[in-house]
């Protein structure tokens, strides 16, 4: 439970080894690179801008190769694919990606080149598709689309809107020509508001009936093809099969690749990190002939960082002080345990240095609060089966990942551990299987360990406020701890001590009142010593807290004034107290709705129906209320966590150590580390 | 069936409509603010459904409250108190109230948090942690009246 050591150090090496020491930080993972500090008069640094943009693109294409091969080529996974997690590769294998760099490059630019005319050929497939419908009413027609008469006639192919016969179309094509009019009109055929027709007369009247034909209402087909409808349905169905065959070869084209996925997989990784360490090389003074270099490392690891550097490079390394405005990285080391609640408290905000790590403390109390409000052995025990497995099955989850179902499987253990307590298994699920479909009559079977908070909610209500004032007492301590270690005694007394005295006493005074044992049925009898040394203790308190909590004040009317106020700070401390009521509340939710389901389930009765009712129900029901309370303690176990808890002590407001290293997205290299 | 008997079941219902109408309320708010977010950047569908959720939890006390008072007037199994008196019955609309009405309101504004919530998200999805606490302080209110209106109602001596 600790913030770990850091120390800065500062590196001048000779510029020609200056891509094999980044190249050995990177692997090495142990140093955030700043350069910020560096004083660059008469320094400059490179533009390696054009580089890392070409790393990148290369990573995304690589990128966007393995997308494809998924689409084409999928590989069975074993697990979900919710917990994915980095291949192990050796360094060996990461060299052998690196040498046919260029091998792979081409071969995922022949994948994406495929993909491109795979993407064409849909669009021809879609384009045909639409030909051929805007074609559909004229398939009967059998002269090509574009004529337009023979030496003596004149041919028009067109629409008009509405439903028309063949007689009106006649009546108003031949409108002014001698009769019998040369003219005929046929209709191919009629759908969806408007009639498709053609109109055959002789070329000398051809200007006439079109005239009369536009009058009507009579529109010109716009080019559609210059081959009969039948003919050029044939082509375009020919056509989508030749399409179809392509796509079918370009499909199996990409999916030769499959075999190379891994390659790409450790070539993506290999320009991503190259372009992450080309972004350092980008921030770095250099000189002519010399670069510098500061970076924070682990103090423990300083010295060897140096030896190594120096051994291998004869660069010259120097142990840094921090500057005045810079702030230490924080790196949390805590017992493996412990680290699992390190991204709740990182979400928070992490400790700055010289402040106390409350990740041990906290992972106690926050497995213990949770499994409180969940409450229920047969949602704990599945907690705990879902989270062994995919730990069991998934070694090298990401760390963040790995950590939350880590503190989930004990927060299943938690609330087993309290299930049992309050003798909830899938809430009374037991005994009214039983009695259902049993027969079963006698008294209950998962009975509690401890009590049943229905039964009794104010004896449980105390207990909740007990836990919490242990839990808040806790923080006030770890405050107290820290002043104490800085040697601040006069802000030990003034900010922790008195009120540990005035709220020890309070609560020494209320436990034998009447009020406490209307409200919670206990009685308590202290011997007359224990009342004077409550008084006392509430008394000396609040004259600590009147004079002392406000002591950088000189003005002494101003700080007893500003005491009183302080002494109303009491309230706060109710009302957190009041707060771990949600503990209760909480565990009776999960527990009634749970009996709730129960109910439902069985009241059709006994028998085969009644069975699968109940299991049906069973299954919804409890799925439901799991998630639902699942979430509800989640959600207010972090807030216990950092409103009460932290409210007495931690103000966060540390930066998270980020030290140089590979950009890895699918691969974790296997190699020895400096640590 | 007496009048105290109706009045008693009168509080069962308030308790799941008031809390149940506050929470569809405020989870279909913040539904609302989550769909934007994830047609923006589906990766966030988790953590804003999370927030989504933060006030479906009032009508959850709400029919919890219900629960427990049906039992105590004896409508859910073993037999109903029909005959109660008119003050009894009242006593147990009253202790009904708290959660009926705190979660009606609290979860209205947990829902407006949420949707705030949801914005600091979609500007800055590591600040989840946090973001989930503004709605989870309103929810506190809620949970006090969902104390009150248990411990009272499973108090209230009825006569069966």
């Amino acid at each position: 439970m600790a913030v770990v050591e850091m120390q800065k150090l500062s590196i001048c090496a000779s510029k020609k080894n200056r891509k094999a020491i980044l190249e050995l930080l990177q692997s090495m993972e142990a140093m955030q690179i700043t350069t910020e500090g560096i004083d660059g008069k008469g320094l400059q640094k490179m533009d390696t801008l054009g580089q890392r943009t070409q790393f990148e693109k290369n990573a995304q294409s690589f990128d966007q190769a393995i997308r494809l091969l998924d689409t084409y080529a999928p590989v069975q996974q074993k697990g979900l694919s919710l917990f994915s997690e980095k291949k192990l590769v050796t360094r060996s294998e990461f060299r052998e990606a690196d040498q046919n760099q260029q091998k792979y490059l081409s071969d995922a630019n022949s994948i994406l080149k495929a993909e491109k005319e795979l993407q064409e050929c849909r669009a021809a497939i879609a384009r045909d598709r639409d030909t051929i419908t805007s074609l559909e009413p004229w398939m009967s027609l059998d002269v090509p689309m574009i004529f337009e008469g023979t030496r003596d006639t004149a041919f028009f192919i067109g629409t008009m809107t509405g439903t028309v016969t063949e007689a009106d179309v006649l009546a108003a094509a031949s409108r002014g020509l001698p009769d019998p009019a040369a003219c005929t009109a046929d209709i191919i055929s009629t759908g969806l508001g408007q009639t498709n027709l053609t109109v055959l007369c002789l070329k000398r009247d051809a200007q006439k009936v079109s005239d009369n034909l536009r009058e009507a209402g009579f529109a010109k087909l716009p080019f559609l093809t210059r081959h009969t409808p039948q003919e050029k349905k044939r082509r375009c169905e020919e056509d989508t099969k030749a399409q179809e065959a392509r796509i079918g070869e370009l499909t199996k084209q990409i999916a030769g690749y499959a075999g190379e996925r891994e390659a790409f997989e450790i070539s993506s990784d290999y320009f991503r990190t190259r372009a992450e360490k080309y972004r350092v090389l980008g921030t770095i003074p250099q000189s002519r002939n010399v670069f510098f270099l500061e970076g924070w490392v682990e103090a423990a690891h300083a010295e060897d960082i140096a030896k190594v550097l120096t051994d291998r490079f004869g660069a010259f390394v120097q142990k840094e002080e921090k500057r005045e405005d810079e702030i230490i990285p924080t790196e949390l080391h805590n017992n493996k345990w412990s680290s699992m609640v390190e991204g709740v408290l990182e979400s928070y905000g992490l400790p700055q240095h010289g402040r106390v790590d409350p990740t041990f403390i906290m992972s106690i109390f926050y497995v213990f609060f949770f499994g409180m409000m969940l409450s229920d052995a047969g949602y704990g025990i599945m907690m705990m089966i879902f989270c062994g497995i995919v730990l069991a099955r998934h070694k090298r989850l990401e760390k963040g990942m790995h950590q939350m179902i880590q503190l989930f499987f004990w927060c299943g253990l938690s609330t087993t551990f309290w299930g049992f307590m309050y003798g909830g298994f899938f809430g009374d699920a037991v005994d009214v299987v039983a009695k259902t479909f049993f027969g079963y009559t006698g008294p209950g079977i998962v009975r509690p360990l401890w009590f049943d908070p229905l039964n009794n909610p104010m004896r449980l209500l105390i207990y909740c406020m007990l836990f919490g004032l242990i839990h808040l007492f806790t923080g006030l301590g770890i405050k107290g701890y820290e002043y104490l270690k800085k040697g601040d005694v006069l802000s030990f007394v003034a900010e922790v001590l008195d009120w540990y005295m005035f709220l020890i006493g309070l609560i020494l005074l209320l436990l034998p009142t009447d009020l406490f044992q209307g409200i919670s049925q206990m009685s308590f009898a202290f011997p007359p010593f224990v009342h004077v040394l409550a008084q006392v203790l509430t008394f000396g308190g609040m004259i600590l807290i009147l004079t002392m909590q406000e002591h950088a004040r000189k003005n002494w009317a101003l700080r007893i004034l500003l005491g009183v106020y302080d002494i109303y700070g009491v309230t706060s401390w109710l009302s957190d107290v009041l707060s771990y009521s949600r503990l209760l509340a909480l565990g009776l939710a999960t527990g009634v709705i749970a009996s709730v389901v129960n109910m439902m389930g069985s009241m059709l009765g006994g028998g085969v129906l009644g069975a699968i009712v109940f299991i049906l129900v069973f299954l919804v029901g409890h799925l439901l209320n799991f998630l639902i309370n699942l979430l509800g303690a989640y959600v207010h176990t972090n807030r216990l966590q950092y409103v009460e808890f932290f409210g007495k002590f931690y103000d966060g407001g540390g930066l998270a150590f980020r030290p140089f290293r590979s950009a890895n997205k699918y691969t974790e290299i296997k190699e020895e580390k400096v640590s | 069936m007496s009048i105290g008997f109706m009045l008693a079941l009168l509080g069962a219902a308030l308790a799941t409509i008031l809390a149940g109408m506050g929470s569809a309320w405020g989870v279909g708010m913040a539904g609302q603010a989550a769909a934007g977010v994830v047609a923006e950047d589906p990766d966030q569908f988790a953590k804003v459904l999370i927030l989504q959720l933060l006030p479906g939890t009032q009508g959850i006390y709400g029919l919890l409250v219900t629960f427990i008072t049906l039992s105590r007037i004896g409508l859910l199994g073993g037999s109903a108190a029909l005959t109660m008196d008119t003050s009894t019955g009242l006593a147990i609309l009253a202790a009904c109230l708290p959660i009926a009405l705190v979660g009606l309101v609290s979860a209205y504004h947990q829902g407006k948090t949420a949707v705030a919530s949801i914005g600091v998200v979609a500007k800055d999805p590591n600040q989840f942690g946090k973001a989930m606490l503004f709605p989870a302080m309103v929810e506190t209110y809620a949970i006090l009246a969902l104390l009150i209106s248990i411990l009272a109602v499973s108090n209230i001596p009825v006569a069966a």
